[in-house]
């Protein structure tokens, strides 16, 4: 099938602002009788349910953490992006758009990417009003610092923690809705399923994760805003709880799911210290800005960084990149890293890693100025490492961090199951096959505060409010689905925990699929992921009872689905037979090593329909059409 | 750096099947601990042995684990977070304990946060403080351009410097009286140094001080135990500012 | 009437009636000091009771202040034990000091020992108190004071209710101003100093009189 992404036609400038006045209006009055079900309050569901529910409809959220205020969004280091141009040096919102698409390798929507630059300058001044603490330059006005993927300043931040604060934004707006009525929110409360009615989403089932209990909720619309599912590769930077669970169960309840080999790789984490590590620690691109990456030129050499001379260190994004060199986009960062750690030229214990060294820097600007810029940073790398890195450089190696890949949506950021919106790194729509730093946060407040209050009331003005109510069969049907899995989970009572498996699942998605992927590698993995999983499913050990604050059961439940998720994304990675932006076929590169596009081929969304757990999923496209940039072969040279 | 030297340590972990329950101390040991390893992950390990022994491993919040959602809350030896400077549970490595150490972790304490389930509680109360008043009341869209209104490098550093607050409790733990001071404290002295949330300092500052004592959270007496305990280093200035602001406020 | 229920206005009340019985506890302490001077106190006492109006309103001010300051101190007290009932195993605290930790237990102390101490020297019906006239024929403060401290007893009770004092004022004096919002980051350490010293001070200047007498250096 050809999947329509519904993009409004004319001149791109002009899409968004046309489809605003194409679209349906709810009406004042009849806005509250409409139950929408928001999933997730990071930023985009955050910044969703607080607007939905400001204009006056009736929403409940939902968010599995004790309280909506601590989504990972949160740990966004770096900025946002916004094509404000406030430093005159050139940029515009086409500017953004094009950085964007292209940093994406030309794997997104030209009209979803155009909207995004263009109400970036909306989200900042929304959250300048929250109170958002903005960095400020000495006369009051917004400061911008420089990031990854561009030539301009255009990343507005709040000194390293700009995703805590824009999300401490969201969440008090949400707090204002949820006082003056508006918002029901549900904290401890995961989504565990997707209610089809009729062919349109109207409720979800979840699980209180304090009493156990299992209930429906249903509503007109159903937002997912989820986020995204890197932790399928075990250690990624993504919170312990961030899981695939509710896209994975919208995917089977028919929602496609598109272009799940899209992972980024962030470039600048802590390396990893052992074998018992929960988790990877990202630590701010920013660093690139003043950090220069380097290894050793001999290979093998195990000295200490200080002892190894200037000429003896080969600063190898500067010599392959001369023009963005330490700024090149995550994707090159990380495969540059990688290559060099494959040629025995990586530092540290394992050799895993690459220098990231600021004493140029330190002498440039002094020490003070650094640690103003990157202070926090240098203390958390402090906290982990017990490694001064005013002294010594930093060792940093790429961790998952991102998922590009997602829900499919189409331009109202609606999925292809009438009333399921997905919004933020939850849906696939636009960063293409790499995002950009600091477009994340860009997109997921977008995504909530922009687009999806006007895009939702053109469903809504469609359907009949309350149309299906609790007592209908599929709610009850899918309750008792919810029910037996986890039944099932309980009673394997098996002799290895769900860690375990992970870790196990983990390893083979981090060497067969993860920043390097070839033919062989996938089939590999294609065969040993239902390896495990059938293990998984008579071995697994999860004790206490499903009535109770369970969290070896959230566990089960979650890594359930990243063995069912895990074979897609590699079924994906394997069909999709060129490399582009994070998505790097070893068959296809450059004679330089850089990601080679088949542009005849490929230029297309690959979205998936589920057929069964142990069927070959349905494959269906969305081409994509460039006609306001040229399709190029990206350069950072 | 990588030590080659493993652990072994003596936990007394607090057990409470749920809020009605009596609770008590639980002993386990801990071994082949890396000094590398996070506070977490040696609790991780511990919880993989009670599983493998059939026991219902320790339930505790935690979550990005790194130091930012503010979600992981366990007092360790009488300090929340385990009182290492500016340092939440899951930045603690263990290279700051000894072999052979023992290590008491406790739930936080304090009567608005009822115990969920060994050391995870409900903080609630936190939340509810914000929807009192811990915001602007800026609508989605129409606002004016970010620079329209200047704010003094300042004032911005200084709201930044309340706004870290991460909301994770450890405040109201450490705090004899259980008071929640510091938290409201952040938010209040935030909005009200900013241009953009002045116009309701007043309303504010009265809002969520009254529903402070609402949710049962105790009265602040300036010990800074507060200061002492939080994870993010905010400074009890700002608690000097919310009573600042509220003899301001209750002279309009 | 937000300043009579609320957290911040209680103890804004108190901060202030705290403050008044400090400068009052100044005001006295300088007052006392003239036992020094041969023949001070007496004319003191003589000046200061010369204008009733003056002494009976410091009287009603210090009465009010006192009744303030208790009602509030117990109340939020008790509000706090119920806000932190149960305590950590092991107990580790940083900044908070035994002054902090102490303040209903001194506070209680001290309106005992006010009790005490107007039950003595102003309406003076303890049996200790020698209630004579002087050469020039004012009341002999002098002599009664000497006399009532020359018992070891008297002294050491007054000692230490001075020491009591010290740990109360060690932490009020500087809770006053951050309690008023009078504080920042800059100040605070400034201010916590500045208050330690003057309950020193307090404490030096109080102690003495009964110190000096009982050890025979400040002789009737």
């Amino acid at each position: 099938m050809i999947l329509d992404g519904k993009c409004p036609t004319g001149p791109i400038e002009k899409t968004w602002d046309k489809h605003r006045f194409d679209m349906k209006l709810v009406n004042p009055a009849n806005k509250r009788k409409y139950k929408i079900l928001v999933v997730g309050t990071g930023l985009a569901g955050g910044a969703a349910a607080a607007s939905l529910g400001e204009l006056g409809y009736n929403v409940e959220a939902f968010c599995y953490q004790d309280s909506p205020r601590r989504a990972h969004s949160i740990a966004a280091q770096g900025g946002i992006n916004a094509a404000k141009n406030y430093p005159n040096d050139g940029d515009s919102i086409y500017r953004l758009f094009y950085d964007t698409i292209k940093g994406g390798d030309f794997r997104a929507r030209e009209a979803d990417v155009w909207r995004l630059a263009q109400v970036s300058n909306n989200i900042i001044d929304q959250c300048v009003a929250q109170g958002v603490p903005f960095a400020r330059d000495y006369a009051g006005y917004l400061d911008n610092r420089s990031f990854g993927g561009a030539q301009v300043s255009r990343t507005f931040y709040a000194r390293g923690q700009t995703g805590q604060q824009l999300l401490l934004g969201a969440y008090s707006a949400l707090a204002r809705q949820i006082k003056a009525g508006t918002v029901k929110m549900f904290p401890r409360t995961e989504m565990l399923d997707l209610i089809v009615v009729d062919g349109e989403a109207k409720g979800i089932t979840v699980r209180d994760m304090v009493t156990g209990e299992i209930r429906t909720h249903v509503g007109d619309a159903v937002v997912l805003c989820t986020g995204g599912y890197v932790n399928v590769f075990y250690l990624s930077t993504n919170a312990m709880g961030c899981s695939v669970t509710a896209a994975w169960k919208a995917h089977k309840k028919g929602a496609f799911f598109a272009n799940p080999c899209y992972t980024q790789i962030h470039p600048t984490c802590i390396p990893q210290h052992g074998d018992k590590q929960s988790k990877l620690t990202l630590m701010s691109e920013s660093l690139r800005n003043d950090g220069r990456c380097w290894v050793p030129k001999n290979k093998g050499d195990k000295r200490a960084p200080g002892e190894i001379s200037e000429e003896e260190r080969d600063y190898y994004l500067e010599r392959k990149y001369p023009s963005f060199g330490n700024l090149a986009p995550r994707d090159i960062a990380s495969r540059a890293a990688k290559e060099q750690c494959d040629d025995d030229r990586g530092v540290g214990a394992g050799g895993r890693g690459v220098y990231l060294d600021f004493a140029a820097s330190i002498k440039r600007l002094s020490e003070d100025t650094i640690r103003e810029r990157y202070g926090n940073l240098f203390e958390m790398y402090e906290k982990i490492t017990d490694e001064n890195a005013y002294k010594v450089p930093m060792r940093i190696y790429p961790a998952p961090h991102y998922s590009m890949g997602g829900l499919w949506v189409d331009y109202n950021c609606e999925s292809n199951v009438p009333g399921l919106f997905v919004l933020g790194e939850a849906n696939f729509s636009v960063h293409g096959a790499n995002r950009l730093g600091a477009s994340a946060l860009m997109q997921g407040l977008a995504d909530g505060y922009f687009v999806i209050p006007y895009t939702i009331a053109n469903y809504l003005a469609k359907t009949t409010p309350g149309k299906v109510k609790a007592d209908n069969p599929e709610c009850r049907k899918s309750v008792e689905d919810v029910n037996n899995n986890l039944k099932k989970l309980m009673s394997i009572n098996g002799k290895k925990t769900v860690s375990e498996f992970h870790r196990e699942l983990g390893k083979i998605m981090w060497e067969n699929v993860g920043m390097a992927r070839s033919e062989q590698s996938c089939k590999e993995a294609l065969k040993k992921i239902p390896e495990i999983r059938e293990e998984f499913w008579k071995n697994v050990k999860v004790s206490g009872s499903g009535a109770e604050f369970n969290q070896q059961l959230e566990n089960a439940n979650r890594v359930a689905d990243f063995l069912e998720f895990a074979e897609l994304m590699t079924r994906d990675a394997l069909y999709r037979n060129e490399s582009c932006g994070g998505h790097f076929r070893v068959e296809h590169q450059m004679p330089d090593g850089e990601a080679k596009r088949d542009d005849e081929k490929f230029c297309h969304a690959a979205a998936w329909e589920f057929k069964g757990v142990n069927a070959e999923p349905e494959l269906h496209i969305e081409p994509l059409k460039f006609e306001n940039v040229h399709l190029a072969i990206r350069s950072y040279k | 750096m990588s030590h080659d030297k493993t652990m072994t340590l003596t936990l007394h972990v607090w057990r409470q099947k749920g809020p009605k329950d009596p609770g008590k101390f639980e002993t386990y040991e801990a071994k082949d601990v890396s000094p590398d390893q996070s506070f977490l992950e040696m609790l991780d390990e511990v919880n993989e042995d009670l599983i493998k022994a059939g026991k219902d491993p320790i339930a505790f919040d935690h979550d990005c684990r790194e130091g930012i959602c503010g979600m992981c809350s366990q007092v360790i030896n009488g300090a929340p977070h385990g009182g290492m400077d500016r340092t939440t549970v899951c930045q603690l490595h263990m290279r700051m304990f000894k072999d052979g150490d023992t290590i008491y972790i406790e739930p936080w304490r304090a009567r608005a946060f009822p115990i969920v389930k060994d050391l995870v509680v409900d903080r609630g109360a936190l939340d509810q403080i914000i929807q009192a008043g811990g915001y602007t009341s800026a609508h989605t869209g129409g606002i004016a351009d970010g620079n329209a209104i200047l704010v003094p490098k300042d004032d911005a550093d200084y709201a930044m410097d309340a706004a870290e607050c991460i909301g994770c409790g450890a405040c109201v733990a450490g705090c004899p009286n259980g008071s929640a001071m510091l938290f409201t404290s952040a938010k209040v002295s935030q909005l009200a140094v900013l241009p953009q949330g002045q116009a309701e300092a007043a309303r504010r500052v009265c809002a969520m001080t009254e529903e402070l004592k609402a949710q049962g959270f105790g009265n602040c007496t300036n010990h800074y135990e507060c200061q002492a305990s939080c994870p993010k280093g905010i400074d009890v200035k700002f608690i000097a500012k919310l009573n600042r602001e509220y003899l301001k406020a209750l002279c309009k | 009437m937000q300043l009579l229920t609320s957290s911040v206005g209680r103890k804004v009340l108190m901060a202030i009636t705290g403050q008044l019985m400090v400068l009052f506890v100044i005001v006295h302490m300088l007052g006392n000091s003239s036992i020094f001077i041969p023949g001070g106190i007496n004319a003191y006492a003589e000046h200061l009771h010369a204008l009733p109006p003056l002494v009976w309103g410091f009287r009603l001010v210090m009465l009010a202040s006192v009744a303030i300051h208790i009602l509030f101190g117990v109340q939020l007290s008790l509000e706090n034990r119920v806000a932190n009932a149960e305590t950590y195993a092991v107990k580790n605290l940083k900044r908070a000091t035994l002054g902090s930790q102490s303040m209903l237990y001194t506070g209680l102390l001290l309106l005992a020992f006010i009790l005490y101490h107007l039950l003595q020297f102003t309406i003076r019906a303890t049996p200790d108190i020698v209630a004579g006239v002087d050469a020039q024929g004012r009341f002999d403060v002098f002599a009664m004071v000497t006399n009532s401290f020359s018992h070891g007893i008297i002294a050491f009770v007054y000692i230490a209710a001075m020491v009591v004092l010290f740990l109360h004022l060690s932490h009020g004096i500087q809770s006053f101003f951050q309690t008023m919002g009078w504080n920042n980051n800059k100040t605070l350490p400034v201010i916590g100093k500045i208050g330690t010293v003057a309950a020193v001070v307090l404490l030096l200047g109080y102690a003495s009189i009964p110190l000096f007498i009982v050890s025979g250096i400040l002789k009737g």
